[in-house]
């Protein structure tokens, strides 16, 4: 597995973060050189392994259907940025 | 040219449960904006989700009612994105192992039964609501956000790409809509948003294999706009193949006011989901032993509903179809014949002077009114000849507006029915007296000479002569 500066400047962007090209470079080869190590799995045989799905040994872990109390509206905008009439302000969302 | 018209629906509907789907916030309607939230459903650090048992429950019974397979293991992912109405920036969903797959459901368009298969049924958790501070989306210089939706249990119900027309389209998601009330999981109320539907709609030319390039058609919040949407969405296709254009592949909005679609444009470029199992979550195994009690206690479905009306009180397949289209119409029409009403005249009733009167406030049977007892009771005195059918819609007007019993208003505004014979003939010989060339044209031939005759014994008797009396006697009379 090879990756390239255009992969990872993909996953920057799906991550919303911004890297200068140097950092591209470096993350890149940092990247390759872990995948590279991972790749080591890839050589086994897992064809009668079933995918793991959680790596606890658990299952139907529920909870039954009663309500709870909810945070004050004070106290869940406390760390929002910008509000306005105890709604969370974003900035605009789409292109006009 | 004429193309082949391929649509798949996504129906979001969501569940009928008191709490969330991970957590212990309130699912209420209407609450005043992020008063329903905590620490799970806003996503912050360090916070364990935990499923809803009644939504692994209410999927089960989904799953069975539309035909589907439910899977014996099945996982949570998170499906990645940005919008602001995520907290998270992921969606906890299913993606490779949903709760329910290969279903169907046979709709009836036009007469004729066709099936549509399902493909998955999966798990998820709503959105929040965005409030647009300017007219639009796009003119919006900023968003407010209400997260008491977020973390609201949906169902995603996803058909195939077996749907040739807006028609069937509709069909499908009022028969889908139908099952998730009468296994009452849901409220199923598309002005609340808890029944959304999107559309994936390509064209083709006639007997290619292939699929077309779709579009995804969001915001289709009513079965109008359902029909609506499609339709002008095919026309915009049909142009753009036409002219030798290419459909791009992109998600489009349903503006009902302005009666189109437009692309939605996002600043979000890439559509890339990166779903990944959802580590906070264990996987759900469903006990066979469950699902076999879950489908042995199903409720009576639409289908089951209108063969009994079919079999049981000799309605057509067409007045059962209707009436069993929606669970509550069906629950006031058995409502109403416990109460002694006729089948029948029940059934004309419900489909004509209720269902015109509910159009036209604009609510459903729910907020009738008029019960179910009320009607068999205003039913009733039609048959016993107290009020004619004329007078009856009259008063059942008034019952609609006054909520009073029908007896109450008929004593009241003296609407009993004439049925004594002497003052019958009394107005039916002055009526005679009076109109001789009605008697000549009549006699001479003319029918419908009579109509005017009966007319004119109605005014006199504001309508509350016995009709078939009337007839009878001035017959006997020219």
């Amino acid at each position: 597995m090879k990756i390239t500066c255009k992969d990872v400047a993909n996953v920057a962007l799906l991550s919303r973060l911004e890297f200068s090209e140097s950092e591209l470079e470096t993350f890149t080869g940092q990247m390759d050189a872990i995948l590279e190590y991972a790749d080591v799995l890839n050589k086994l045989n897992v064809d009668n392994v079933q995918p793991t799905a959680h790596v606890l040994p658990l299952k139907n872990v529920m909870r039954a259907d009663e309500t709870k109390p909810s945070l004050s509206r004070e106290l869940a905008l406390s760390n929002a940025p910008e509000q306005e009439d105890g709604y969370f302000k974003v900035p605009k969302i789409m292109e006009g | 040219m004429d193309y082949e018209i391929v649509i798949g629906l996504e129906i979001h509907t969501e569940l009928k449960t008191n709490s969330k789907i991970f957590c212990g916030c309130s699912t209420k309607f209407g609450s005043e904006q992020n008063t329903n939230v905590c620490p799970v459903c806003l996503g912050l650090p360090g916070v364990l989700p935990v499923i809803n048992e009644k939504v692994v429950e209410f999927a089960v019974k989904a799953g069975l009612a539309l035909n589907c397979e439910i899977l014996p293991f099945s996982k949570f992912d998170r499906k990645n994105y940005y919008y602001p109405d995520l907290p998270k920036n992921f969606q906890t969903s299913q993606y490779d192992l949903p709760i329910a797959v290969n279903g169907h459901l046979d709709i009836e368009v036009n007469g004729e039964t066709k099936r549509i298969n399902i493909t998955r049924i999966h798990m998820e958790e709503d959105a929040g609501k965005l409030v647009h501070s300017g007219a639009t989306i796009s003119s919006s210089d900023s968003a407010l956000v209400d997260y008491n939706r977020t973390g609201v249990p949906l169902l995603e119900i996803v058909s195939e790409p077996d749907i040739r027309s807006a028609e069937e389209a509709r069909a499908y998601l009022e028969k889908v809509k139908a099952i998730l009330e009468y296994l009452d999981v849901s409220d199923c109320k598309m002005e609340e948003g808890s029944l959304r539907c999107d559309a994936n709609i390509s064209l083709r030319p006639h007997g290619q294999a292939a699929l077309g390039t779709k579009a995804e058609i969001k915001n289709l919040n009513s079965f109008r706009s359902v029909q609506r949407g499609i339709e002008y969405e095919v026309i915009r296709q049909e142009d753009i193949l036409d002219e030798g254009g290419r459909v791009i592949q992109e998600t489009r909005t349903w503006d009902e006011n302005k009666g189109i679609t437009a692309s939605m444009r996002s600043k979000e470029q890439a559509h890339d989901y990166r779903y990944l199992p959802e580590p906070d979550l264990v996987p759900i195994v469903v006990d066979p032993a469950r699902v076999a009690e879950i489908r042995a206690n199903l409720p009576e479905l639409p289908d089951a509903r209108r063969q009994r009306l079919m079999n049981d009180h000799g309605l057509s397949e067409y007045d059962a179809g209707i009436i069993t289209s929606s669970k509550a119409v069906a629950d006031y029409f058995d409502q109403s014949v416990q109460n002694n009403g006729d089948a029948k005249v029940v059934a004309n009733w419900l489909m004509g002077e209720v269902s015109k009167h509910l159009n036209s406030e604009g609510i459903t049977i729910l907020d009738c009114p008029v019960s179910p007892k009320q009607l068999t009771e205003l039913l009733a005195l039609i048959e016993k000849g107290i009020i004619s059918n004329k007078i009856a819609k009259a008063v059942f007007e008034e019952m609609w507006t006054s909520r009073k019993d029908a007896e109450v208003i008929v004593k009241e505004k003296g609407l009993v029915q004439i049925s004594d014979s002497s003052e019958i003939v009394a107005i039916v010989e002055s009526v005679i007296a009076a109109n001789p060339q009605s008697v000549a044209d009549f006699k001479a031939g003319k029918d419908k000479a009579i109509g005017f005759l009966v007319g004119q014994i109605m005014k006199q008797t504001k309508g509350r002569a016995n009709p078939d009396m009337v007839n009878t006697l001035l017959r006997e009379r020219l």
